[in-house]
C-alpha cells in the first residue's frame, strides 16, 4: 500500500470508497448477533486488548500460592492431602478480582441503564457476563493448575479424566453467583468489599464439593460421584434462580 | 404503652418463667448427663424458632419479590434479625452443653456446621441489607434471601456427606426423648415462639416507623425545594 506514503486526496477518496462499498454489501446478508453472542464478544474484545482480569486475576493467583506455600508444608503426601482446598481457594480469591470488573465499566457510560430502556433480553446480558467470567476464570485455571502440579509436586493416583468435569462444574459454580452477586453489590456502599461478604457463605457448599472431589482424585482414595451430583445440581438450582431473578435485579431503582 | 402489648409482655414473661420452672425443676435429671442437660430446654427451642424465622424471611422475601409491598419486606428484616439472635444463642448454647457432655467445645459436626453457615448467610443478608444504598435495598435483600435459603439443603448435604465420610466424636442424644422431657421441651418452644414474636412485633413497628419518618423527611424536603 502506498497510499499513505503520498499525502494526496485521491487514494485517501478511493480507498474510503472501498470501504463504503465493502461494507454495505456484507451488513444486510450477515443476520444481527443475538444480544448474548453480541455482548459476549465486546467483554471478549475488551478484554483481549486491555487484558485486565486476567492479568490482575493470574498475578493474585501466583500470590495466593506463594502466601499458602509459606503457611503450610507443601511437601510429601500431604500436599496431595491439602492441594485440592489450596487451588480451589486460588482460584476462588482470583475469581473475585474479576467478577468485581464484570460490571464496572458497564456503569461509567450509562450503559446499564440503556440496558434497561432497550427491549434486549436481560437474561442474555446476565448469560453473556456470565460465560465471559466462565472463559476468564477457565484460562486462569489451565495456566495456574501446571504451576501447582510443579510448585507441590502432585501426581493424580485416582481418575484424571473427571478432573476438567469437576473444573467446568465448580467453575461455573462460582462464576455464575459470582455474576449475579456482583450486579446486587453495584447498588452498594464500598462495593469491592461486598461481593465476597455475600458469595463466599453461599459458595461454600460448591467449594467443598470441588475440594472434596479434587482431593478424591488426587489421592484416588474413594468414588467422587456425590460431589459431582452435587455440583451439577448446585449448578442447575442456582442457574435457574439466577435467570428467574437477574431482570428484577437490573430494573431494580 | 398500648395495654394490650402490656398484656402480652406478661404473657410472654409468665411463659419464659414457667418454662423455666418446668426445666429446672419438672424435668427428670439425665441418667447420664447430670443436670447439665437441662439446656437443651433453651439450646433446641431457639433452634427452631430461628428456623422458623428464617422460612417466615423467606416466604415474606418471595411475597415482596411478587407484590412489592413494604409490609412483606418490613417482616423480612424482622424476622432475619430476630432469627440470627435466636441463631446466635444456639451456637453459644451449643458449645456450653458440649464441653462438658463432648469434652470439646466444638465438633464440625453436620448439623452443627450446617447451623454455622446459615448463621453465616443470613448475617450477609444483614450486611448486604445495611450496605445497600438507595430505595433498592428491599429488592436486592429479597433476592439474596431466596439465595440463602436454596443454600440450606446443599448446606446440609454437603456437610452431612462430607462428616459421614471422616468420623467425629459421636453426637449424644441420638437416642429417643423421655416422653416428660418432649412435653418440657415442646412447651419451651411454645414460650419461645411467644418471646420471638413479641420481639418481631416491636422490631416491625419501629421498621414502619422508621419507613415512616423517612418519607416524611423526603418530603418535606421536597417541598422546601432543598436537599438536605
Amino acid at each position: 500500500m502506498t497510499i499513505s506514503a503520498t499525502p494526496s486526496a485521491k487514494p485517501d477518496a478511493t480507498s474510503r470508497a472501498v470501504n463504503l462499498t465493502s461494507e454495505p454489501a456484507l451488513r444486510p446478508e450477515s443476520p444481527a448477533p443475538s444480544v448474548l453472542f453480541a455482548t459476549l464478544m465486546k467483554d471478549l474484545r475488551l478484554e483481549w486488548r486491555s487484558k485486565d482480569a486476567i492479568n490482575s486475576m493470574l498475578f493474585f493467583a501466583l500470590l495466593v500460592v506463594v502466601v499458602f506455600s509459606f503457611s503450610f508444608d507443601p511437601t510429601g503426601d500431604d500436599a496431595r492431602r491439602i492441594a485440592g482446598g489450596l487451588i480451589w481457594v486460588a482460584f476462588l480469591f482470583a475469581a473475585v478480582v474479576a467478577l468485581g470488573q464484570t460490571w464496572a465499566r458497564e456503569i461509567r457510560n450509562q450503559v446499564l441503564d440503556a440496558y434497561r430502556v432497550s427491549t434486549a433480553p436481560a437474561n442474555d446480558l446476565f448469560l453473556a457476563k456470565a460465560l465471559g467470567n466462565f472463559l476468564f476464570v477457565s484460562v486462569l485455571e489451565v495456566v495456574m493448575t501446571p504451576l501447582f502440579v510443579v510448585f507441590y509436586n502432585l501426581r493424580v493416583i485416582g481418575p484424571a479424566y473427571l478432573l476438567p468435569v469437576i473444573g467446568l462444574l465448580g467453575t461455573w459454580a462460582l462464576v455464575v453467583n459470582g455474576t449475579f452477586f456482583a450486579a446486587i453489590s453495584l447498588r452498594t456502599r464500598s462495593r469491592e468489599v461486598m461481593l465476597p461478604l455475600i458469595l463466599f457463605p453461599i459458595s461454600i457448599p460448591a467449594l467443598l464439593g470441588m475440594v472434596e472431589a479434587t482431593k478424591i482424585i488426587l489421592t484416588g482414595e474413594s468414588s467422587a460421584k456425590f460431589w459431582i451430583v452435587l455440583l451439577a445440581v448446585y449448578d442447575l438450582v442456582f442457574t435457574t434462580i439466577c435467570l428467574t431473578l437477574f431482570e428484577t435485579v437490573l430494573d431494580a431503582e | 404503652m398500648k395495654t394490650p402489648v402490656l398484656i402480652a409482655i406478661v404473657v410472654v414473661v409468665a411463659l419464659l418463667a414457667f418454662g423455666l420452672y418446668q426445666a429446672l425443676v419438672v424435668a427428670p435429671t439425665d441418667q447420664l448427663q447430670g443436670d447439665v442437660y437441662r439446656i437443651i430446654y433453651y439450646h433446641v427451642p431457639s433452634a427452631w424458632t430461628a428456623f422458623l424465622l428464617f422460612f417466615v424471611n423467606f416466604c415474606a422475601s418471595i411475597w415482596y419479590l411478587f407484590r412489592r409491598d413494604s409490609i412483606s419486606d418490613a417482616i423480612a428484616v424482622t424476622t432475619a434479625e430476630i432469627g440470627v439472635v435466636f441463631c446466635t444463642i444456639v451456637l453459644i448454647t451449643g458449645p456450653i452443653w458440649a464441653r462438658p457432655v463432648w469434652g470439646i467445645w466444638w465438633t464440625w459436626d453436620a448439623r452443627l456446621t450446617s447451623t454455622l453457615l446459615m448463621w453465616l448467610i443470613y448475617i450477609s443478608y444483614l450486611i448486604l441489607r445495611r450496605f445497600s444504598t438507595g430505595g433498592q435495598t428491599p429488592l436486592l435483600a429479597a433476592a439474596l434471601a431466596v439465595f440463602g435459603f436454596a443454600d440450606v439443603p446443599f448446606v446440609y448435604l454437603s456437610i452431612r456427606y462430607f462428616r459421614t465420610q471422616h468420623p467425629q466424636p459421636v453426637i449424644g442424644g441420638g437416642g429417643k426423648l423421655d416422653p416428660g422431657m418432649l412435653h418440657i421441651m415442646l412447651y419451651n418452644w411454645l414460650a419461645f415462639v411467644a418471646l420471638a414474636a413479641l420481639l418481631c412485633w416491636f422490631r416491625y413497628q419501629l421498621e414502619r416507623k422508621q419507613k415512616d419518618v423517612e418519607e416524611t423527611i423526603a418530603l418535606e424536603s421536597l417541598l422546601e425545594g432543598s436537599p438536605r
